[in-house]
């Protein structure tokens, strides 16, 4: 599974659910936990993170605010909001629905 | 992040490009300083354009992000092309202007609902009658009709009586002190059925207006209280007097009711019981407006049908106390109808008078907004057939069709929002002024004009329509464009030069229209203008006066006397009321002993040496003489003598008319004098008439005193405002009692006579120019494109030795053709129009050539001027170059 495709429908789900764990992150550091939690499994594309980031945005499951860092430089962290939480429980329960789904297919088929 | 900072993201684009990109590049930082290869890291990262664009999408609004992009480049096109931009936008104002302000006037007149409870409930009764001279209306009826009716239909409805509202003269002081107000006798229970409260003290109520003279208390509107006493709540319990009687002011209304006279505020109330007790008595002196307010639920139908029963047997009990009538007239009094119509917008003469003007007008306005349209349309497209190659070229790298039209439909947009804006402006100019032409400037209409929501909305609505008509042309072209033959820089162009020449025929003929109306309003002041009155109004002055209690005519005599020596004078005689003013005095006259004549005759009482200060010639006979009394002499006129004495000189022989106490009286006749108009209508032609004598005497020889009169001045200087206070002051100080009431020059009477048809030929005259000018802008602007189209072709013609004058033909042949189809379409809809408008003309035939030759004439002049400098452009084009350019 480390087609950037195959994730595509559950990239909202991990943004979200690492966000729930760990608020405020950037982008990079998003990305970075996905990877990292996943064993590697899981590739981000990179740039196709922030229209997704942006998208999460304007539905309002998480809001963005600029800091300035020691380095000097800016950085753009995330957090989670309450629509964001209720969300985030309707894709994990649609996930897992969807995985016992495919389980059940497989064991049975 | 909700629509909002969506809508709002549109605003800051630039600002939200910064932002995203910045938060890329962190990203790509922050990899680095994980110590990531940079090749490595963008080349993972992949397009940061793509990513943004896409994370630009999901932050704002595409849809009003690229109609924001519209706008910003149209406006760039308008500000590229400035002189075309600037005439569009100007010609659009002026369309727009004219057509909101021609509605506001129509609303306000017209539309608007009264500022009372229930507007929609409110009804009025009107009642027609076909006579000799055809349909007559009118609406008012006598009190004791109208508390009759009141009485049968209670239950159903409340009925409300108004008089007319009369400008009289009061004083909240001495008598020094007289102004001019408008009053207005109303049912007490007026302001309670309206639901209007008072502002101070207490209003008038049905307890009020009960016996006959009991409550002599007064009302004052709001907006007069505003006016004359700055709002000075002491104003209660002050007194004010009205010819004899002393009224105390109870209240003030609130709000910005001013009576129900739509074009007329009503300054002062007061309640129906308190005028003259005789006029309240009296069951054929018609002198006020029946209003139904009709109860919740109830329908206008039976309503109508009570009342018309009513009428009917108040007809029967009428008709026993006329006397001698014939059965013509008996028959015409029988066929009199009872109607319950709408009035929530008030009842007003000014409405009667002008509905038909200000529909014309707006008729004509409406035809200058499509000449607007038509024009800017054929300029756009003009000028969009420059553009065909960028627009092949946006079609070409996958813009949509709608997208073109809709860059095309926002730059129309913008010319129209700038457009109505200045049209908006130009409207609030222009209606108050407008209003101003209606009425002599002492005593001007009043209506209230407010710019709220119905007018914008009507401008907003107006400047949407006028978009799509004249936006959608070119947006169609832009939209059905080839870009492969746009490209190739040969699409076939008559397509548009058909759809421009079509517009052209339509503009044609709606400048016709508007021209020959235009000819025919200016041809009917014209004429109403010249017609002859057979006086002299040149330097007259009319001091019309009131006296305190009625006085003998020695005292008259010798306040005229007074006036002769005051320098600057002439001459001055007497008379009861100016020549034109309105006024009259009808009388029955019978002749050697026959029955009365259908017609009444008019009567003026005018004094010795009036004929010969009036310049109207004697035929045979004198003037009166200082010993002459009315009945016992009289002057007659042609008119007079036409219709009784078979047109023989009738001096010396008598007739019989009605004296003072009903009797019949012998009156001989003294002199013959050429027919002179007394009467304010031009329309119709001059009436027998019988001057009397100034002082008059009773069946016992006994003088009668008199109350009213009109001194009139001839001035021997021309300066007669310098005058007019002189006499004023002259006239009181020679004896106190009496007091000039109004004073206006004969010159002035008769201008207020034509107001109308005045207002009718300068409007039209106006928008005739406006129409002529867009016309030939417009013209102009479709020959210039198609000599622009054509330069190669005529590049190649005048390079093989064509003639000037063949290329000129050319050019022009279709145009022209064009210009002839649109003033046959525009002459055969005028005849059409001048038909729906004839009670505004006078003497004067749709059908007439010469009427038609004028807007002829015009449009061929114009359409000559406008070709001139596209023939040259396109006869002065060097084939050499030109060819060498292609």
């Amino acid at each position: 599974m480390a087609k950037a495709d195959s994730l595509q429908g559950s990239m909202d789900l991990l943004v979200l659910k690492i966000l729930s764990r760990r608020p405020g992150l950037h982008g990079y550091a998003i990305m970075s936990a996905i990877q990292d939690i996943s064993g590697e499994v899981l590739r981000v594309e990179e740039g196709s993170l922030y229209p997704a980031l942006h998208r999460m945005e304007e539905a309002g499951w998480i809001r963005a605010e600029w800091i300035t860092k020691e380095s000097g430089r800016r950085a753009r962290l995330y957090e989670l909001t309450a629509a964001g939480k209720k969300q985030l429980g309707m894709e994990e329960s649609r996930w897992q629905a969807v995985t016992l789904a495919v389980n059940r297919v497989l064991r049975e088929a | 992040m909700s629509l909002w900072t969506r809508m709002a993201n549109v605003l800051r684009g630039d600002r939200l490009n910064r932002e995203i990109d910045e938060e890329l590049e962190a990203h790509i930082a922050e990899a680095i300083a994980q110590g990531r290869e940079p090749g490595e890291v963008r080349r993972a990262f992949g397009s940061t354009l793509r990513h943004r664009e896409e994370s630009r999408d999901a932050r704002l609004l595409t849809w009003l992000d690229s109609l924001r992009a519209d706008f910003v480049f149209g406006w760039r096109q308008l500000r590229k092309a400035k002189v075309t931009s600037a005439a569009a936008i100007l010609s659009l104002a002026l369309g727009i202007g004219s057509c909101t302000a021609a509605f506001r006037l129509i609303d306000a007149l017209l539309l608007r609902p009264l500022p009372v409870a229930n507007a929609e409930r409110l009804h009025v009764i009107t009642f027609e009658n076909t006579g000799p001279v055809g349909m007559e209306r009118y609406d008012s009826c006598s009190y004791p009709m109208f508390r009759q009716m009141r009485e049968d239909v209670k239950g159903q409805a409340e009925l409300i009586g108004v008089s007319y509202a009369d400008r009289l003269d009061l004083t909240y002081g001495s008598d020094a002190q007289m102004e001019k107000g408008y009053v207005q006798f109303v049912s007490g229970w007026m302001f309670d059925a309206f639901g209007i409260r008072p502002a101070v003290g207490r209003l008038l109520s049905a307890d009020d207006d009960t016996e006959p003279g009991a409550h002599p208390y007064a009302v004052l509107s709001h907006d007069y209280w505003k006016q004359r006493f700055g709002s000075d709540p002491s104003v209660v319990g002050k007194t004010l007097r009205i010819g004899q009687t002393i009224f105390q002011i109870i209240g003030v209304t609130e709000g910005p009711f001013t009576g129900t006279e739509t074009g007329t505020m009503t300054g002062i109330f007061l309640p129906m019981a308190m005028k003259n007790p005789q006029t309240l008595a009296s069951w054929n002196n018609f002198w006020l407006r029946t209003f139904i307010q009709l109860k919740p639920g109830v329908a206008v139908e039976p309503v109508e049908e009570r009342l018309r029963a009513t009428f009917h047997a108040i007809q029967l009990e009428r008709v026993k106390t006329l006397v001698r009538l014939t059965p013509q007239q008996m028959a015409q009094f029988f066929n009199e109808k009872l109607y319950v119509n709408d009035a929530a917008a008030g009842r007003s003469n000014l409405q009667r008078d002008y509905k038909r003007t200000l529909e014309v007008l707006a008729s004509l306005v409406g035809l200058v907004l499509l000449i607007v349209c038509a024009n800017v349309a054929n300029l756009m497209t003009a000028q969009a057939g420059a553009r065909t190659r960028e627009m092949a070229l946006r079609v070409s790298i996958g813009a949509g069709r709608w997208r073109l039209a809709q860059l095309v439909l926002a730059e129309s947009a913008l010319r129209a929002v700038l457009g109505g804006i200045a049209g908006g402006m130009f409207a609030w100019w222009a209606a108050p002024y407008v209003v101003g032409m209606i009425n002599p400037p002492d005593d001007p209409a009043r209506l209230v004009l407010p710019g709220d929501w119905r007018v914008f909305a009507f401008a907003g609505l107006l400047s949407l329509v006028v978009t799509a008509l004249f936006g959608a042309a070119p947006a169609l072209r832009a939209s059905s464009m080839r870009p492969a033959a746009a490209l190739k820089g040969g699409e076939n162009p008559h397509r548009t030069v058909w759809l421009m020449h079509g517009l052209v025929a339509v503009q044609v003929a709606f400048c016709f229209l508007v021209l020959f109306v235009a000819g025919l309003f200016v041809t009917t002041f014209d004429r109403l203008t010249h017609q002859a009155t057979g006086f002299s109004s040149e330097r007259i002055v009319n001091l019309e006066t009131l006296t305190e209690q009625a006085q003998p005519s020695v005292n008259w005599d010798q306040v005229a006397e007074h006036l002769r020596e005051v320098p600057g004078v002439q001459s001055v005689a007497m008379t009861t009321w100016p020549m034109m003013s309105g006024e009259s005095w009808t009388q029955e006259i019978v002749v050697s002993g026959a029955v009365p004549a259908d017609v009444l005759s008019d009567f003026l009482a005018v004094s010795p040496g009036w004929f010969e200060e009036m310049k109207i010639p004697v035929l045979d006979g004198r003037e009166f003489r200082r010993e002459e009394n009315y009945p016992n002499a009289a002057i007659v006129n042609q008119t007079f003598a036409n219709e009784f004495f078979h047109g023989e000189n009738p001096v010396g022989k008598s007739f019989e008319t009605i004296g003072p106490k009903t009797e019949r009286v012998r009156v001989t006749i003294v002199g013959y004098v050429k027919d002179a108009r007394s009467r304010d209508n031009f329309r119709f032609p001059v009436r027998a008439t019988a001057y009397v004598p100034f002082s008059s005497v009773d069946g016992a020889g006994v003088p009668q005193l008199r109350g009213r009169g009109t001194f009139v001045v001839r001035t021997s200087g021309e300066n007669l405002q310098a005058l007019a206070p002189v006499l004023r002051e002259e006239v009181a100080k020679t004896r106190p009692e009496f007091y000039v009431s109004n004073m206006r020059t004969q010159a002035e009477i008769m201008r207020g006579r034509t107001f109308r048809e005045r207002l009718l030929a300068t409007l039209g005259m106006f928008f005739a120019g406006v129409a002529i000018v867009l016309g030939g802008i417009g013209l102009y602007g479709v020959l210039h494109y198609s000599v622009v189209q054509r330069r190669r072709e005529i590049g190649i013609r005048l390079a093989v030795g064509a003639q000037a004058g063949r290329i000129a033909r050319l050019i022009t042949a279709d145009v022209f053709l064009m210009v002839a189809v649109g003033a046959v379409l525009g002459l055969v809809s005028g005849v059409a129009a001048a038909r729906t408008m004839e009670s505004l003309l006078f003497e004067v035939k749709a059908t007439d050539w010469t009427m038609m030759a004028v807007p002829w004439t015009v449009l061929v002049v114009t359409a000559l001027v406008a070709a001139i400098v596209p023939v040259m452009r396109a006869v002065r084009i060097d084939p050499v170059e030109m060819l060498r350019v292609e």
